[in-house]
């Protein structure tokens, strides 16, 4: 009976991929592109257990068990760069939410369109400007010989600070320059699920004498909780992936900001690049997935445990 | 009443100011590339400098630039890698939204997979290099940029709410996937297909991680990791200013020149913004990304 059964489920599977052969078939180069460079990349992953050698290649390299491990976690800049990767994520997305969240009622309020229009895409801009060109802007706040904020520090008669060697301002102002980046996609995807919401619902709220605040409070927010569910999800998946292209394109090799700015994938980077070791580069990235991939699963888990519908899968 | 008023006021005036204060560092960065040399050193950065001088531009423009190659190959890179990148997923949004695809859900499961996890920086040096990618224009084309299944799930959730009506009304009429996908979905998803555009376009032209790991050679640079390079290097601008020769050493415009580069390489983006994001709203449609 089970064995018909599955017979008929493959006939059934190949006969659905024939009769849709030409839908499929749009979404072969996407299936394809993300088997390279999504699946495929997964077997990659063992090369943390080998002394990897290029000539002899993923199959032919020696194993060594956790070897690679050992350098890594023997050094006290595993604890550092896991806690400077998840301290500006975290920072980063609590932050810029809240303040997304309050931009977003803010500008439902307005009422001249245009200007609001305006407003959203200047705010919106630095959103598509590269790392390295604000890497440049930066550079003309804090340089250390010709920056605007020495100059101001020096006319209120303070003392100048050398940004550029002093670690302990930076997870500030990399966690404000990433909200500056990105509060206005934010910002425009939270105003494009306000825009989603039922408008009777605020009609009906106001015949009952709910003022605004009233309405942001017991209609927008708990409206807007599942596009905030989904954003903060992925935005955890990723807590264990520090943000490569700011970092780099900011603090470079600047081992003096190393101690709050070095982060896991510039740790890798490095590891690949400069020592040329890709098995212990990878060890650190093994590491790196798996306890994202623990995360993301757990939080999952508790999402729909405590409300089902916002779970993400 | 007056009350709402008074928030009125004080909500536009929070919001004037803020949208200004986040453009001031631009401008900031605008003003010292036209600012004089000299000046720089005397005053450091300044919003209004002491002495104006496109000495900066000159030597981009007319001095043994590495700039125009740059700018060439990120313009190639951009056109063609955004174009593909478009077709591929805006094929793949069709598969997904169309409700008479069994699997689509499966294949949505599929592509999500990808998004929360990663298998990090090494595979990824592993794969484009067994591609053959190294060192070729495709470095910056493929690895990572050609494909995105955020933008995928943008264009499913857009393409969902086309009303199955306008499908069945054109199956009757004899109509094939191929017809429907072209004919009708993509043309009717042209908000969401305008801001994919823009979200590629950009990654393509802000990219500088691809070049930095899978590039050696100078002629491949695209202008953002020539910028990079720029900042570090003042080796550069000097080999720039040896075939300019116009002015001396020691006034070498090196701020100058690396804030007319910076401002230089998001030309096309101010260009382009204003016409692409009016869709914006219309195409960001994010409520529910799983089914």
């Amino acid at each position: 009976m089970s064995v018909r059964n599955r017979q008929r489920r493959g006939r059934s599977f190949i006969h659905e991929i024939i009769r849709n052969r030409s839908s499929y078939l749009l979404a072969m180069p996407a299936i394809v592109y993300t088997f390279i460079f999504g699946y495929l990349t997964l077997p990659y992953m063992l090369i943390a257990f080998q002394k990897f050698n290029y000539k002899l290649g993923l199959v032919g390299s020696p194993w060594v068990g956790f070897d690679n491990f050992r350098f890594f976690f023997a050094s006290s800049r595993a604890w550092q760069v896991t806690y400077n990767t998840i301290r500006l994520n975290f920072l980063y997305i609590v932050l810029c939410t809240i303040c997304a969240l309050i931009l977003a009622v803010l500008f439902n309020e307005l009422k001249n369109r245009l200007f609001a229009k305006v407003m959203q895409s200047t705010i919106l801009f630095p959103h598509f400007l590269s790392w390295v060109m604000i890497s440049y802007l930066l550079y003309t706040l804090f340089g250390s010989q010709y920056g605007i904020v020495n100059q101001l520090l020096g006319f209120m008669q303070m003392e100048s600070i050398n940004w550029y060697a002093s670690p302990q301002y930076w997870v500030q102002i990399l966690v404000g320059t990433s909200i500056w980046k990105d509060i206005g996609i934010s910002l425009v995807i939270y105003l494009a699920a306000i825009t989603g919401i039922d408008g009777t619902l605020f009609e009906a709220a106001r015949i009952d004498g709910a003022g605004r605040w009233k309405q942001v409070r017991y209609i927008t927010l708990p409206l807007l909780v599942p596009t905030v569910m989904i954003l903060t999800m992925l935005a955890l998946g990723k807590v264990m992936y520090g943000n490569f292209d700011m970092i780099y394109a900011i603090v470079k090799d600047n081992g003096m900001l190393y101690a709050t700015t070095d982060v896991i994938d510039t740790y890798v980077f490095r590891a690949l690049r400069t020592i040329g070791n890709p098995a212990q580069a990878m060890a650190v990235g093994f590491y790196q997935s798996v306890v994202g991939f623990v995360l993301v699963f757990g939080v999952n888990t508790l999402i729909r445990k405590l409300s089902p519908d916002n779970a993400l899968f | 009443m007056w009350k709402s008023r008074l928030f009125d006021y004080a909500n536009n005036t929070f919001i004037t100011v803020l949208s200004i204060v986040c453009t001031l560092p631009l401008l900031l960065v605008a003003m010292v590339s036209i600012s004089d040399e000299k000046a720089i050193q005397v005053n450091g950065y300044s919003f209004i400098p002491e002495a104006f001088s496109l000495a900066a531009y000159r030597l981009l423009f007319f001095g043994d630039s590495p700039l125009l190659q740059s700018y060439f190959i990120s313009t190639v890179v951009t056109l063609t890698g955004t174009a593909v990148a478009v077709a591929i997923t805006a094929m793949a949004g069709y598969t997904l939204a169309a409700k008479h695809v069994k699997y689509r859900n499966v294949l949505a499961m599929f592509f999500f997979v990808t998004m929360v996890f990663s298998a990090g920086l090494v595979p990824w040096y592993m794969i484009s290099t067994a591609l053959g990618l190294k060192n070729t224009i495709f470095a910056l084309i493929v690895p990572s940029l050609l494909f995105n299944p955020f933008n995928l799930f943008l264009v499913r959730n857009y393409m969902k709410q086309i009303p199955d009506s306008l499908i069945e009304a054109a199956k009757i009429d004899g109509a094939g996937d191929m017809y429907i996908a072209f004919r009708i979905f993509i043309p009717l998803s042209m908000p969401v297909l305008a801001t994919i555009t823009l979200f590629y376009g950009i990654a393509y032209w802000n990219n500088w991680s691809n070049a930095i790991l899978l590039v050696d050679s100078e002629k491949l640079y695209p202008l953002q990791y020539l910028l990079f390079k720029l900042q570090s290097e003042i080796s550069m601008i000097q080999q720039m200013q040896s075939i300019a020769g116009s002015v001396t050493p020691t006034l070498l415009p090196s701020e100058s020149v690396k804030m007319a580069t910076a401002i230089l390489t998001i030309g096309p983006i101010v260009l382009f913004y204003p016409f692409l994001q009016r869709y914006f709203i219309k195409g960001l449609l994010i409520g529910s990304i799983k089914e």
